[in-house]
């Protein structure tokens, strides 16, 4: 009964995660873990900054189709 | 061993589903073979065609470093888990081409778009998608315009880059003119839609200043919002003092669309564009998933013919025979040349092993074209009478609706004004005679296969649901395409003189979107004056163009092949590249040459003129005529234009391959050099 919730609890938490890859929600999260590994001595971005910039890379390119 | 049986009895199911569909004559035929022949079409191609291609033709190589591993800065390139990489290329490649060209090419039947969605999207546009996917990750995610740069020369660049910005330019006036005829005199439609403007608005606000980067909260509370809109459209439209408010003729809407275009692409990205991508996304991919659930559930009959008396030509849509002209209006759903801007550029920068390649190319695109075999399916699902009353012009049929049904019943498809009427109340419209351009038709289609399922109330909301579904995502590739047509413009424009490649500079910013706007509008606006409905000639012009891009994307992809010493495997790419390269020279000489009238562009224009000379026109007609002659003419020029250069570019192409098949020196690969995968992904940024 216990292995049975904490298998469905594993199952809802990977679908999490990947509904919030897919949508870009973590994009701040990674941003900041790669910002910590890569460059710890410089300030991150704020959040509000990256969501900002992130957008204007984003849309800067062809990135929808027909 | 095992893959080996399961792969011979994919093979005999998917045989015998395709034989069902095509032996099967004058009696109604269930969704379900349609839907059987594309899964088993679709997975055998993926698990042998495609693994064949990467084994032996692109042979990919699971242990060197891709350049999201190589250039990783935690932004552009992010190595990325394939399932999420096939989401999001999935998300970029599927917008309405796929719905309303198949929806288009219903007029010929059931039969003949079926099969080239199933064969042009395993044998083509896959492959396409995959080839240049692969390459462009392994020459750091360049673009296709860079790539044919490189490796043909400048004029391949600069084909690639021109045949990107006219298509743009076309693929957007044609998006545009399906979500004006949608909302024509459809105050419920037409509140549902503007209202996503505000909502958008809204939710970039919340989702930069509330709630910074918090994506999806803020789409979901768009998504009900949305919803809430499509209710409030139906309650507007029942006060008889605010439908007023939404009620507007073509033209009307058409000034507006322009206006909002403009004024789309010179605000900041975050305030409408980037939220209206996350709604766009979401209910795109919801939508796609209900749909698919909804006719699994149903099974409906389809009541469309195998075939109709249009594929011989003079079908009432669009005008021409089922060859070339089912293979130019099917092109998203079965091959697009657009997605190699897509499967170039962007995603390759988040693969993260080449061995993912497979499924991000090639699956997604096998999902797109599952996605145009469900829009066969709505539109084929209709009474015939009913799919061409909905989408033939009043030029073509006469405007009241007695003459209509009369001539659409004498094409042997009959159909009643009552019909016609009572459908239209059921889907709260006034009427649904001449609706053009797909997406009504397409909107019918879909209510019907939800109501359905959901239990059969709500059509109407169902309807307008489906069109606000539809006009979400047109207007997130207008406002995208827009912008991205600026910065090309801009781009091109700054060799000229400096100051107005600065993306960041306001007067260049607003003159460059302004001059793409005017691009897109003018044919636009010309459509919607146009009596037969303006799809008829946009459509094709649209479809020559993508296809054009994909002859230069199989171009690129051929030449690399056979300078890297693949000559015996180039028929890989250079088989859908003949194939292309014939249908769309066929079709444009048809196009340019053809002295019927609903066929030729020249011939069309001189036809008019003719009437406009004799005075035989209504004044009404007439006073529109010069606009349509010139019109005409200029797309004739266009499709010459397009036809040149794609034989340009296949003529560079095989100048590079026979330089290299002989050994003579040819511009160096640009690829990168190879580097053996870090044990562990990720981590260091260097």
């Amino acid at each position: 009964m216990r292995a049975a919730a904490t298998g469905v609890a594993a199952v809802w938490r990977a679908c999490w995660r990947a509904l919030r890859a897919l949508s870009g929600d973590d994009a701040y999260d990674r941003y900041r873990m790669h910002h910590l590994a890569a460059h710890p001595q410089q300030p991150p971005l704020s959040r509000k900054a990256f969501y900002v910039d992130e957008q204007r890379r984003k849309w800067g390119t062809i990135n929808r189709c027909c | 061993m095992l893959k080996g049986i399961v792969g011979v009895i994919l093979a005999i199911i998917g045989a015998f589903a395709i034989g069902g569909i095509a032996l099967h004559r004058n009696e109604p035929i269930n969704a379900l073979w349609l839907v059987t022949a594309g899964v088993c079409v679709y997975v055998i191609g993926y698990r042998f065609y495609a693994a064949w291609i990467t084994a032996r033709v692109l042979t990919v190589d699971a242990t060197r470093a891709t350049p999201a591993e190589r250039l990783n800065d935690g932004r552009d390139f992010v190595p990325t888990h394939r399932w999420i990489v096939f989401g999001h290329h999935f998300a970029a490649i599927a917008g309405p081409g796929p719905l309303v060209g198949p929806t288009l090419a219903a007029q010929f039947g059931y039969l003949p778009g079926t099969l080239w969605i199933l064969f042009g999207s395993v044998l083509g546009g896959c492959v396409q998608d995959m080839t240049i996917l692969f390459m462009s990750t392994r020459r750091d995610g360049r673009s296709l315009g860079q790539m044919a740069r490189d490796e043909l020369g400048p004029f391949g660049g600069f084909a690639a880059l021109g045949g990107t910005l006219m298509i743009m330019i076309i693929l957007i006036a044609v998006l545009a003119l399906v979500v004006v005829n949608a909302m024509k005199g459809s105050p419920w439609a037409t509140f549902s839609v503007f209202a996503t403007i505000p909502i958008a608005l809204a939710i970039g606000l919340y989702v930069r200043n509330v709630r910074p980067g918090r994506v999806l909260e803020a789409s979901i509370i768009g998504m009900v919002l949305l919803l809430l809109g499509v209710a409030g459209g139906g309650w507007i439209d029942q006060s008889a003092p605010l439908r007023g408010l939404f009620d507007y003729t073509g033209p009307q809407l058409a000034a507006f669309v322009i206006a909002y275009g403009w004024l789309a692409a010179i605000i900041p990205v975050w305030l409408l564009l980037a939220p209206r991508g996350y709604l766009s996304t979401f209910l795109k991919l919801g939508v796609i998933a209900l749909l698919a659930i909804s006719i699994i559930v149903i099974h409906p009959e389809l009541k469309m013919p195998a075939l109709t008396r249009f594929t011989a030509g003079n079908g009432p849509i669009f005008a021409g025979k089922v060859f070339p002209f089912v293979f130019i209006t099917i092109a998203c759903g079965a091959v697009s040349g657009f997605h190699a801007l897509i499967s170039s550029g962007t995603t390759p920068k988040l693969i993260g092993s080449e061995a993912d390649v497979r499924l991000v190319g090639y699956g997604s695109m096998a999902l797109e074209s599952f996605v145009a075999i469900m829009a066969v399916i709505a539109a084929t699902l209709l009474d015939p009478g009913v799919y061409f009353a909905i989408n033939t012009g009043a030029g073509v049929v006469g405007a009241d609706a007695h003459t209509a049904v009369a001539t659409i019943s004498s094409w042997g498809f009959p159909v009643t004004a009552e019909q016609m009427q009572q459908l239209a109340h059921r889907m709260g419209e006034r009427t649904l005679f001449a609706r053009t351009g797909g997406a009504p038709s397409l909107a019918v289609g879909m209510a019907s296969i939800f109501s359905s399922t959901f239990g059969n109330t709500l059509l109407a909301a169902w309807y307008h649901f489906a069109l606000m579904f539809e006009a979400v995502f047109i207007l997130t590739t207008i406002d995208a395409g827009t912008r991205v047509g600026r910065f090309m413009l801009q781009d091109f424009l700054g060799h000229f003189w400096k100051p107005l490649g600065r993306t960041s500079w306001y007067p260049s910013v607003l003159l460059t979107s302004a001059l793409i706007v005017a691009g897109w509008g003018y044919f636009l606006y010309v459509g919607v004056i146009d009596p037969n409905g303006g799809i008829n000639i946009l459509w094709p012009l649209f479809g020559i163009a993508n296809q054009m891009l994909a002859a230069i994307a199989l171009s690129v992809a051929t030449g690399i092949l056979i300078k890297s010493g693949k000559l015996k495997y180039a028929w890989v790419t250079g088989g859908p590249l003949a194939w292309l390269a014939i249908v769309t020279t066929v079709a444009a000489w048809q196009k340019i040459m053809s002295p019927d009238p609903a066929l030729g562009f020249f011939a069309g224009a001189a036809d008019l003129a003719g009437k406009l000379a004799s005075g035989v026109l209504p004044a009404a007609r007439a006073a529109v005529a010069p606009k349509l002659i010139f019109n005409q003419q200029l797309d004739g020029w266009l499709t010459i234009l397009f036809t040149v250069i794609v034989w340009l570019v296949i003529a560079d192409m095989l100048r590079v391959a026979l330089r290299a098949a002989r050994g003579l020196p040819t511009l160096a690969s640009s690829e990168a050099p190879h580097v053996a995968r870090l044990p562990v992904v990720g981590g260091s940024g260097s």
